[in-house]
């Protein structure tokens, strides 16, 4: 390892810009988020690039590396640049801010547009009893781990192609729920899920459950969903 | 709901289809390795009801499966706005409609 470097290309600019390339020392236990500080700190003090907790709880450092969107934070090095090449974008599918860092208002606005949790209790209620089994919690336990890095928003060709589309991550939270018992209106998070750039659009290509970095199935979600709206269409329920 | 209700009418005229196109083909490769003349297909098909319902039902299902699927690929690959696409796919229905019911008329009508 001693002497060896990385040849790291880094987005620089908003939607115009270029790349830079950086040779950065290569070491024996280094993470893609590794690389970008050290070229922050040691080349670029104006590059732009965003991170929290980096240990994969926060999903704020997700960016675009060697074309495939990840958790920089949780990506080894040596796991996707065996040749000692790197290059890192913003995530796809939102407009670019600057260097690495994109606007996020589009992705966060599409989630809460499906619905946010409004339930029916008040604090003075006891809290709901909900029976861990049946299948509508297993079906919100196996979705709602989601932390919103938007990873599958930027891997969806949906996303890119349709700009009403709601997104994997909206959907599948529009998922959870349709399937807890404790929110209010459950029909109208489902109407919204099936309105206009809603579930039906979505083509199953799979690619949000492919790079999530949590191992959900927005693809699942979205599926379950369809079968739910056609419930509404044979049922009227 | 309109969504809804164009995905699913995509999916119930698949159903339909499905066999339609499979008796279709067996149809075309009989009628070409039976060596068939137009006359001799004809005479089968004029004043058939069972033939009229059999394509009538086909391109009834296709004039509305076509357009919708369609109407994703604009959507998705065009960046014109929704409105004009589903006029377009309106008409393109329409269109398909027309065409096919009159083909299924020449076929199974009287002599024309």
């Amino acid at each position: 390892m001693a002497g060896a470097t990385l040849e790291v290309r880094i987005w620089r600019g908003g939607d115009e810009g270029a790349f830079c390339t950086y040779e950065v020392p290569a070491r024996a236990n280094q993470t893609v988020l590794d690389v970008v500080t050290e070229v922050q700190r040691g080349f670029e003090p104006s590059l732009a690039y965003r991170f929290s907790c980096r240990v994969g709880v926060c999903g704020t450092c997700a960016m675009t590396v060697n074309g495939t969107p990840r958790w920089t934070c949780r990506t080894h090095v040596k796991r996707v640049a065996a040749d000692g090449r790197l290059t890192i974008e913003p995530l796809r599918n939102m407009k670019r801010v600057k260097d690495l860092t994109c606007d996020m208002d589009a992705f966060f606005d599409k989630w809460t547009r499906v619905g946010v949790f409004e339930g029916t209790a008040t604090r003075h209620d006891p809290p709901a009893a909900v029976e861990p089994g049946t299948p509508e919690r297993q079906a919100v336990d196996a979705a709602v781990q989601c932390i919103n890095c938007a990873v599958c928003h930027a891997a969806c060709d949906v996303v890119a192609w349709d700009q009403e589309y709601l997104g994997p991550a909206a959907l599948n939270r529009a998922w959870t729920l349709v399937n807890d018992v404790r929110v209010a209106d459950r029909r109208g998070v489902t109407l919204r899920a099936m309105g206009a750039g809603g579930c039906h659009a979505c083509h199953s290509h799979g690619a949000c459950m492919e790079h999530c970095p949590v191992g959900l199935s927005p693809t699942a979600s979205i599926a379950g969903l369809k079968r739910t709206a056609l419930g509404v269409l044979l049922k009227g329920r | 709901m309109g969504e809804l209700r164009l995905y699913a009418l995509q999916r119930l005229t698949a159903l339909v289809m499905i066999p339609l196109i499979l008796v279709h083909l067996v149809l075309i490769v009989y009628a070409v390795q039976g060596g068939l003349t137009a006359d001799a297909i004809l005479a089968r098909t004029r004043g058939s009801v069972a033939w009229a319902l059999f394509y009538g039902l086909f391109v009834v299902a296709a004039a509305i499966h076509a357009p919708i699927g369609l109407r994703n690929v604009l959507r998705e690959w065009t960046g014109l706005a929704r409105r004009p696409i589903d006029r377009a796919m309106l008409a393109f229905g329409a269109i398909l409609l027309a065409l096919g019911l009159r083909a299924v008329a020449a076929v199974v009508g009287g002599g024309a």
